[in-house]
């Protein structure tokens, strides 16, 4: 066979050219089958680069960083992207100081990502790698948006992959696997020229080591390690809405459901407003989010017998969470049609109020407050 | 599961969504003779960094991160996240 006779460079490029040729076919149908007509494509992202530092502080954790992100397209049908983000955690959260020592670590997230349009279709696949030294997170992600109805309609499918590598400090043998699924699809439709709704649904599947090699849950007040279900699967549905308010406002609003196989339910609300400040040097944003969850049938704040699989991770107990944002944006540079240099500031405070987790020190209630910044600049052109 | 008149497992609620999905999709390709009722050159408005909530990926990551390390619930948010490390 020639294909075996082949170098192995060009039996790559063949298999690049295979998948995308297969790419191209499966847009085409989808294109044929649902375009009604429409002449323009669907856009490829705006080239940019952005620098940000990052800061989160709230509950005995800090977590700090830049982040880079670049965007270039190439022939008018590619785009390629990369990023580079990192995270420097300092923890000394309520479950560190209660079980063990405070810690530093830092996790570094790489991602690349290339996106296709073909005719009224946007076809994107994307890679990212996470690391810190207890952790490592792979995944790789297709996703296609395919206008219809006259670019009125644009209709969303994605798939994601993840593969899980947990360790634990000063355990080089400890090592175990986690697996995640994620199949996600959306609807947005234009409404109005002013108005704009989207319903996404997102199904995410867990199998592996899904708990924490750290924590440890409560039987009659002793300290126990957890035992989580080495299986999850979740669903959520949003549903969202902008429409645009005078000459220079939009308001949004969005409303999230979520359900889990732990019996966990959760809503989250959201709304906010963006306004135009002097012609349009200036746009400021305001926003509300209000996230309440129920806690995973195997969750306890102390246990009263014991049970396969137990837990005292806050993260699946009873508790609310409130936060208020701002941001402000700033364009210091525009030439029309050419580049634009912006300032952003974005500031945000939480409130985590939980209903039956208590602080073992006091017996109490817990919740704590946290602060999270964002500074960047960002560079269309 | 409950079991209708007929014997039939009870249609849980869920199921209805995946239904209405399809029936968005077929209204949405044109399947009822509507025609689109936005022109074009009328979606200026729509096409204004101000209607997109998520303009900024790099931040909207952040705040992605911040929730789902904190929170229980995941997904439908349409930022696409990396893995997270979250146990």
């Amino acid at each position: 066979m020639a294909a075996t006779e082949a170098a192995p460079g060009s039996a790559l490029r063949a298999a690049a050219a295979a998948g995308l040729r297969l790419l191209s076919r499966l847009a085409g149908l989808l294109g044929g089958m649902l375009a009604t007509g429409h002449a323009a494509a669907a856009d490829l992202p705006e080239d940019r680069a952005d620098v940000m530092y990052h800061s989160y502080n709230g509950g005995g954790v800090t977590a700090t960083g830049p982040a880079v992100l670049v965007r270039k397209s190439i022939d008018d049908a590619f785009s390629v992207s990369g990023s580079y983000y990192v995270d420097a955690v300092s923890n000394a959260s309520i479950d560190v100081v209660t079980t063990a020592s405070p810690y530093h670590e830092e996790r570094i997230e790489r991602a690349a990502g290339l996106d296709y349009v073909y005719r009224d279709a946007l076809i994107s696949v994307a890679a990212s790698n996470s690391k810190e030294p207890d952790y490592t997170a792979d995944s790789a992600s297709l996703d296609v948006a395919q206008d219809v109805f006259g670019g009125m309609t644009t209709i969303n499918l994605g798939y994601s992959r993840g593969w899980d590598t947990v360790g634990k400090r000063g355990y080089p043998a400890f090592s175990q696997k986690a697996d995640h699924w994620q199949y996600r699809g959306g609807v947005t439709q234009i409404l109005s020229p002013r108005w704009l709704a989207s319903a996404n649904v997102e199904v995410v599947s867990d199998a592996g080591y899904l708990g924490s090699p750290y924590r440890a849950a409560r039987v009659f007040g002793a300290a126990v390690p957890e035992t989580d279900p080495d299986t999850r699967t979740s669903r959520a549905l949003a549903l969202r809405t902008v429409g645009s308010v005078g000459a220079n406002g939009a308001v949004r609003a969005e409303y999230r459901f979520f359900w889990d196989t732990w019996d966990i339910r959760a809503s989250t609300y959201e709304a906010g407003y963006s306004q135009y400040l002097e012609g349009q040097r200036w746009l400021v944003d305001g926003y509300l989010r209000y996230y309440k969850q129920s806690h995973a049938s195997f969750y306890s704040n102390n246990f009263t017998s014991e049970f396969t699989y137990m837990s005292r991770n806050r993260q699946l107990s009873t508790f609310d969470s409130i936060g208020v944002g701002a941001k402000a944006t700033y364009s210091a540079v525009r030439v029309p049609a050419r580049y634009e240099i912006k300032l952003n500031a974005s500031a945000e405070r939480l409130r985590f109020q939980y209903g039956d987790f208590t602080d073992i020190r006091t017996g109490k209630a817990y919740s704590f407050d946290a602060n999270v910044l964002e500074l960047y600049v960002s560079a269309t052109f | 599961m409950k079991a209708d008149r007929h014997g039939a497992p009870a249609r849980r609620r869920a199921g209805a969504w995946p239904a209405l999905a399809l029936a968005m999709l077929v209204l949405g390709a044109g399947g009822c003779g509507v025609e689109p009722w936005v022109k074009p050159y009328e979606r200026e408005r729509l096409a204004d960094p101000i209607m997109k909530p998520q303009r900024d990926m790099l931040a909207e990551k952040h705040h992605e991160h911040i929730y789902d390390v904190r929170e229980a619930a995941r997904g439908a948010t349409g930022v696409q996240g990396g893995g997270c490390g979250c146990n």
